[in-house]
């Protein structure tokens, strides 16, 4: 009997305000541990939060992004729980009447399907401190600078059904919140990360399976594995008769297994109840289309019409959609240059990625512009260039040699297209070697491929290889 | 000096007849006389008033006086100052020095106001004798044997002994109005969102108002507009302005309906408390208020309902208080979870502990609805009485409490019937409405308080029909024997 993986994932979104979300203290990471926290971070008596309007508009933004409901009111509720990094020993988060409702982020999957994934909900909510182990004995430093962070949580439905989607998803929503300027997507830092909801159950099965959560996975491949582990674990755990628990299970990188979290799981009662101290979030019409009105086109959009517009593969299409700035420059050579979109689209994240990733470099600050890029493609198209001298050629502008027909031009680069100078060559390179010439005439036809290659040789590399093997196979083939 | 009202101080100031130096020191002298008597101040911050005082009068020297210049305050203990103690009364906050000053604190200080000290308090405002402050009991100047009532009972007995003529309060179920009565003084506390909460220590973020302690409704009006309007860093301050109320004071009664609810003149109403409140509400009369009956039908559920939501906001306020970066921290803690158990066992009173379990209660998982949901609900029934009453009548009129000052130590022991004196004053916090009380009278010899409840930022009309009822009355002017 075969099982079926059900998966939800919780993505943490920190959004990109430049202070936090019930103070004036700035959100910047990596300060000094304790200085970018006030008073009502810290949680100081007789102090009272002040909701920061850029972390709604942001949610919103996200909400329409996603196609969700805008909740015209929604209630910021206190999650109580005692811990060291949790200054008021309670969470200010929103519980029953989130900000965002509903919505759906399409991913594609490996083989270049479309599914949409729906969202349950997204939610405001401030970020805790962090506790820290190293550098102290027998006790434990406490960093409140990131207690306040604004955090987007967002939902999805248990609609995922491997790991692989999984990370599709995590990888859609990143780019999402990335495109939207609402988070900075920096997952070292921690500014995007996920808990996953993992269960499994008999393929035909309409009940979900007892699920584990996941926590704290800050990478896709990290989201990946922990999955695959996880499940197997509980496919392994009820084929042995057993029942998967109910817990929350850590991820170890270093060994690739889950295992649960130390701490035993204690029936938790935050008794959540509405923060009396910040009244209920009012989101009008007016504010819904002024931020509509600064949405860029989205990823799916995006996606769906590189595919559209360039006939670009599918998978290449999420590549570009998945960062903007490269699928700007795919365009602008696509504009510029008589190639067909692919070409275009294997030359960007091919040799010119190649290049930037070698140099460590932006596309922004790409050694060669999109109008060179389209120049060097159209030498292809009209024969001047075969593939192999094209890339020398590109390499040579990569270094700053000029543009492709200077390049061309200084090096002598220019394809032999001339058959009468091909088939002269042709019968020199026959006549010396004589061997090959009757291993192939004895039906050794692989052969040719020397022959090729010792054409290639002498004209180094310049001859147009579609003429040299029409001319080779007709000499062969002729005497 | 000390027999002074705020107003009579600013002129007498104004006028030059002492300097505020000479106030102060006056006044200092009068708290070390008598405080180790009443127990009223928890910190008197004495230099710090004299140096205040000096640059006061250097101002008003040099033509730069601020609009309460010189006029000494004392503040309770639960207002945040800047480098003083701020304790709640708490053994928890015992060694905790604020590093910043409350709006309130804030407001009244650009102002001109000099504080001469924090007031006693009961332990995070919760209490109704001022029993259950580490500090111990505040004495009532009137029988020293009696409680002040709480929590607000060290700034009311401070300024029923002419200790200093004005002191801030808070009133989250009576907690200003109360002691007031009990004391022969006047207490105000405006409506809910009118004066900030930053910086006031929290007990029930809902209920919590900032209000004033003073000999008169005059002196209410005066410190009242300093310390209210809409602050930025309370987003549950409301941008209402703020109107002049001592300009507002001299409006006549002529005209004004006030009703009076059935529902506060009970059978828990003593005789000669309510005799004391008939004549009240006769003078009104005569002074051209008409007077009718109204109904409050749901006012009889406020103790109970508030006896949900006040502790469920308070489990959760309080929970800041874990002995981790300020305040009382347990000796040699074995791990975080001795760390918190011992800090917080050892740091907070027992009525502090009972409130804090019972509002961890009602906000369990199964609880919830049955608790705290319908107290949210009944809470919107009983503001709902208040709104319709309010389409009839300007004010409404009732008793402050049910009896004169108790015995200290009298209800110590049982919780129910201490909770029980606050019956007629919660109404109106869970309500949001402003409301004070003004001496009206005594029942063998100790003094009995009238309350006046108005509509939301009706301060303006309850201050002055309070003052109308000032000038044709005296008993404000009453002062305890040995405190003259």
């Amino acid at each position: 009997m075969s099982w079926e993986t059900v998966i939800g994932l919780e993505v943490h979104a920190q959004l990109a305000t430049e202070s936090k979300i019930f103070s004036g203290a700035p959100t910047r990471y990596g300060a000094a541990p304790n200085t970018q926290a006030c008073l009502v971070d810290l949680g100081y008596p007789g102090v009272l939060p002040v909701l920061n309007r850029g972390a709604v508009v942001m949610a919103v933004k996200f909400g329409l992004a996603v196609g969700a409901a805008i909740a015209p009111r929604s209630v910021f509720a206190r999650k109580n729980y005692f811990y060291p990094d949790l200054p008021k020993g309670y969470q200010i988060s929103q519980y029953e009447l989130p900000i965002v409702t509903g919505g759906s982020l399409e991913i594609v999957t490996e083989d270049g399907e479309v599914r949409r994934i729906g969202l349950t909900r997204a939610h405001l909510e401030e970020d805790a401190g962090k506790s820290v182990h190293e550098g102290f004995e027998r006790l434990t430093g406490i960093d409140l600078n990131r207690a306040g962070t604004p955090l987007l949580e967002i939902v999805s439905e248990p609609e995922l059904r491997s790991a692989k989607e999984a990370a599709a998803y995590m990888k859609a929503m990143h780019t999402l919140v990335r495109y939207l300027g609402i988070c900075d997507g920096n997952m070292q830092e921690g500014s995007f990360r996920c808990d996953a909801n993992v269960s499994v159950r008999r393929t035909g099965d309409e009940k979900l399976g007892t699920r584990t959560e996941l926590k704290n996975l800050n990478s896709f491949r990290f989201l990946e594995r922990a999955i695959n582990f996880e499940v197997e674990r509980q496919i392994e755990v009820l084929e042995d008769g057993g029942a998967v628990v109910q817990e929350t299970r850590l991820y170890d990188a270093q060994r690739d297994e889950t295992r649960p979290m130390r701490t035993k799981e204690e029936a938790n009662d935050y008794r959540y109840f509405p923060d009396p101290d910040l009244l209920p979030v009012q989101i009008d019409r007016t504010l819904i289309e002024t931020v509509r009105k600064t949405l860029p086109e989205l990823p799916d959009a995006k996606r769906r019409r590189l595919g559209e517009q360039y006939s670009v593969k599918p998978d290449d299409a999420v590549v570009l959609a998945g960062a903007p700035a490269l699928a700007d420059y795919f365009e602008a050579v696509a504009a510029a240059s008589g190639s067909d979109g692919q070409t275009v689209a294997n030359w960007v994240l091919g040799e010119l990625s190649a290049a930037l990733n070698r140099d460590g470099l932006d596309i922004a600050e790409s050694r060669i512009g999109p109008a060179g890029l389209a120049q060097l493609l159209d030498r292809i198209a009209d024969g001047t260039l075969s593939g192999k001298l094209a890339k020398q050629v590109f390499e040579a502008m990569w270094a700053g040699e000029g543009d492709a027909d200077a390049v061309i031009e200084a090096k002598g680069l220019k394809q032999i297209t001339d058959s009468g100078e091909i088939q002269r060559i042709v019968e020199d390179v026959l006549a010396a070697n004589p061997e090959q010439v009757e291993q192939f005439r004895g039906g050794k036809t692989k052969v040719i491929g020397f022959l090729v290659g010792q054409v290639m040789k002498a004209t180094k590399g310049k001859a147009n290889p579609g003429e040299v093997n029409r001319l080779l196979k007709a000499a062969l083939d002729g005497d | 000096m000390h027999e002074l009202s705020l107003a009579a101080i600013r002129r007498a100031l104004e006028a030059g007849e002492f300097t505020a130096v000479e106030l102060v020191e006056a006044l200092l002298e009068r708290i070390a006389a008598h405080d180790g008597t009443l127990n009223s101040f928890i910190t008197v911050t004495g230099d710090d008033a004299l140096a205040a005082a000096a640059e006061s009068d250097r101002r008003r020297g040099a033509g730069e006086a601020r609009p309460l210049e010189g006029l000494p305050v004392a503040h309770k203990d639960i207002f945040c100052t800047a480098g003083v103690r701020t304790s709640c009364g708490s053994r928890m906050l015992d060694n905790f020095v604020s590093p910043y000053d409350a709006t309130v604190v804030e407001r009244l200080k650009a102002a001109g106001v000099i504080m001469l000290g924090k007031t006693n308090m009961d332990e995070f405002a919760m209490g109704s004798s001022n029993e259950t402050s580490w500090y111990g009991p505040v004495a009532n100047p009137w029988d020293t044997a009696r409680s002040p009532g709480g929590s607000s009972g060290g700034s009311a007995a401070a300024v029923a002994a002419r200790l200093v003529p004005a002191a801030t309060g808070t009133d989250t179920g009576g907690s200003i109005r109360q002691p007031a009565a009990l004391t022969g003084i006047t207490g105000l506390k405006p409506t809910y969102g009118r004066v900030s909460r930053w910086g006031m220590i929290a007990f029930a973020s809902s209920l919590d108002q900032a209000g004033t302690l003073t000999r008169s409704a005059e002196d209410a009006a005066l410190l009242l507009g300093a310390m209210a309007g809409f602050d930025p860093r309370d987003s549950t301050s409301v941008d209402e302005p703020v109107p002049d109320y001592v300009a507002g004071l001299d409006q006549p009664l002529e005209g004004l309906t006030i009703g009076l609810a059935r529902q506060f003149f009970d059978e828990g109403l003593e005789a000669a408390n309510e005799a004391a409140l008939r004549a009240a509400i006769g003078e009104l009369e005569g002074l051209g208020a008409s007077v009718r009956e109204i109904d409050l039908p749901n006012i009889g559920l406020s103790v109970p309902t508030y006896y949900v939501v006040a502790p469920a906001e308070c489990s959760s306020n309080l929970s800041r208080f874990d002995g981790v970066r300020f305040g009382y921290r347990a000796e040699d803690p074995k791990d975080l979870l001795d760390l918190y158990c011992r800090s917080r066992a050892e740091g907070f009173g027992a009525e502090v502990k009972r409130r804090i379990m019972t509002g961890t209660y009602v906000l369990s998982a199964g609880y919830y609805d049955a608790y705290y949901l319908k107290a949210q609900k009944v809470r919107q029934l009983i503001s709902e009485d208040f709104r319709r009453a309010f389409a009839d009548v300007d004010l409404i009129a009732g008793p402050t409490t049910p009896t004169p000052a108790f015995e200290l130590g009298a209800k110590t022991d049982d919780p129910i019937t201490m909770y029980l004196n606050d019956i007629y004053t919660i109404g109106a916090n869970l309500a949001g409405l402003p409301c004070l009380s003004v001496p009206c009278g005594f029942s063998g010899g100790l003094p009995v308080g009238l309350q006046l409840i108005g509509p939301a930022f009706g301060e303006e009309r309850l201050l002055a029909c309070a003052h109308q009822y000032q000038r044709a009355t005296d008993w404000h002017r009453r002062a305890p024997a040995h405190y003259e």
